[in-house]
């Protein structure tokens, strides 16, 4: 009797996708290629509530009141969740165009403005549409081939369009955009709050230390306090500085991208159509609003193309026809881009300052 | 004109794919999804302007639903916030739940509106929520316009055909 094997890998969505993304838990997790400096996010945080609890909590605690390692683990905890959630999950990446629709986009366009002789690099295209009584341009993405909605934008270190985007930020590993904004906002106002409080405390022991055995034995005896009180102090400045920017931008429902390029300032642009004119109001939608699911279907399974016929009346299968990105459109994002890639999609830069701070002091 | 009674398995198994149509999305009111309700050219002799139109409506108001901003969200996102998120591990959102019933009806309305017509709806979802798009299904053995099989790669000659055509 003959034996018959049978391969029950499936293929799942996510590893077709185009982008410079990279998976994880069978698609479950979405980053950045690039994960260095996330890594180095996770370490710093990790090492030094690790030595604040392993040895100044230890004191604190019995010195003064067992609710402040209490707080600090709840403050700790809040922060990794929130770290986590911005830097795994889809920010709110536009999938690619399949060929029909891009075909179909492309005869539009054609029929608009004429087609172009061969060889001739084709005019920027440009619709306009009216948001709030202002008129607000939206743009082709030549790699995506889509126009792109108001407020998305391409991140060229992802290789994707998101919606409304953020920035790139290396420290999450991943891009902010519409979906994971609110994660990370909290996330960078849950780390000023644990930095300040690890700060604060670790003077406190210091000081509460040194009364008893002098301030030199005490840096002995607690060598990790010099480290922590340093990393707190230069982190401080970077992140309580850009979470005061973030609020900002909350209050006035811009995103970073935005506020960079300028969009809404100035006497000759229009006015943010976003905004609700109210502080409270646009806080709410942006920290509270409804949260749209992801529509990448990274975990949907590929149905196994059978020999010869593609049956393209089912849903599933047409949605399987995700167009390959081929060198030329690579060339073309970028090269051809420069007004998405004008906006820093926070390259890492030289310094240690957190980079979405340090892009908007350079670009300002 | 055709004007054959398809139910949705004869049409998959019987006709061949014409050309499709995508309807895109109107910003006239922001960033929030809506989709226009113009009525496309290549649609006029298949279906109906006031079904078209009414089908794209509830559509809209269906997202709008799932994006409103009021008492619920709010309540839901504190919720959320309060949890550190992890309640989403086992709660659906409101969105979610809006975009079920929305594959719902768009199930609903291919089975009786339009596979009757030789039409099919895809789920926005399906399509990163940008456009709705509509297979328009030739007979194989009708003696209609003449269609290559497949759209893709032939889509810009037979889709400007009938689009010059419509103009």
């Amino acid at each position: 009797m003959s034996v018959m094997v049978v391969r029950k890998k499936v293929t799942r969505k996510w590893e077709k996708l185009p982008g410079r993304n990279t998976f994880c838990c069978d698609g479950r997790v979405m980053m950045a290629r690039q994960k260095g400096i996330f890594y180095l996010t996770l370490f710093l945080i990790l090492g030094t509530c690790t030595l604040f609890f392993a040895f100044e909590c230890r004191y604190l605690a019995v010195q003064l009141s067992p609710a402040i390692p209490v707080f600090a683990a709840m403050l700790f905890l809040f922060s990794m969740a929130t770290l986590l959630r911005t830097s795994f999950s889809d920010p709110g990446v536009i999938p690619r165009a399949l060929p029909d629709e891009a075909a179909f986009i492309e005869m539009e366009i054609e029929a608009t403005n004429g087609a172009v002789p061969q060889g001739q690099r084709p005019p920027p295209r440009i619709k306009n549409f009216q948001i709030n009584n202002q008129i607000v341009k939206l743009k082709y993405c030549y790699t995506c081939k889509i126009f792109r909605p108001p407020r998305a934008s391409h991140c060229s270190i992802c290789d994707n369009c998101v919606e409304r985007f953020d920035h790139h930020c290396p420290w999450v590993g991943n891009c902010v955009g519409k979906r994971n904004y609110r994660y990370f906002y909290l996330f960078i106002l849950s780390l000023s709050l644990l930095t300040i409080y690890v700060f604060a405390f670790n003077i406190v022991y210091v000081a509460l230390k040194s009364l008893k055995i002098g301030f030199l034995e005490t840096l002995k005896e607690t060598p990790g306090t010099v480290l922590e009180v340093l990393i707190c102090f230069f982190t401080l400045w970077s992140v309580v500085g850009l979470t005061g920017f973030h609020t900002f931008l909350v209050a006035l429902n811009q995103t970073t991208n935005e506020d960079i390029k300028g969009s809404w300032t100035g006497k000759n642009r229009v006015q943010n159509p976003y905004s609700h004119g109210n502080i409270v109001k646009n806080c709410c939608e942006v920290l509270c609003g409804p949260l749209p699911p992801s529509v990448l279907d990274r975990r949907g399974i590929l149905p196994l193309e059978e020999s010869g016929s593609r049956p393209p009346s089912t849903q599933e299968t047409t949605s399987s026809l995700l167009p390959q990105s081929p060198a030329p459109t690579e060339h073309l994002s970028s090269t051809d881009m420069p007004e998405d890639t004008s906006i820093p999609e926070e390259m890492p830069p030289p310094e240690p300052p957190e980079p979405p701070q340090e892009a908007t002091d350079a670009e300002k | 004109m055709a004007t054959e009674v398809h139910n949705l398995q004869e049409l998959r198994r019987s006709a061949s794919l014409a050309t499709k149509v995508f309807i895109q999305r109107d910003y006239s009111d922001g960033t929030i999804c809506q989709f226009q309700t113009k009525f496309p050219p290549e649609l006029d002799s298949r279906i109906e302007r006031q079904l078209f139109e009414d089908t794209v409506k509830t559509l809209n108001s269906f997202y709008s639903e799932a994006e409103k901003i009021g008492g619920n969200s709010y309540l839901e996102g504190c919720l959320a916030c309060a949890t550190a998120y992890f309640i989403f591990l086992c709660m659906e959102t409101h969105y979610e739940k809006v975009l079920k019933k929305i594959s719902r009806y768009i199930q609903d309305q291919n089975e009786k509106i339009f596979a009757p017509r030789g039409l099919l709806l895809t789920d926005p979802v399906e399509r990163g929520m940008r456009v709705i798009e509509i297979s328009i299904y030739e007979d194989r053995c009708s003696s209609g316009s003449s269609s290559s099989g497949s759209s893709t790669g032939s889509g810009s000659s037979s889709g400007g055909g009938v689009g010059a055509g419509a103009r």
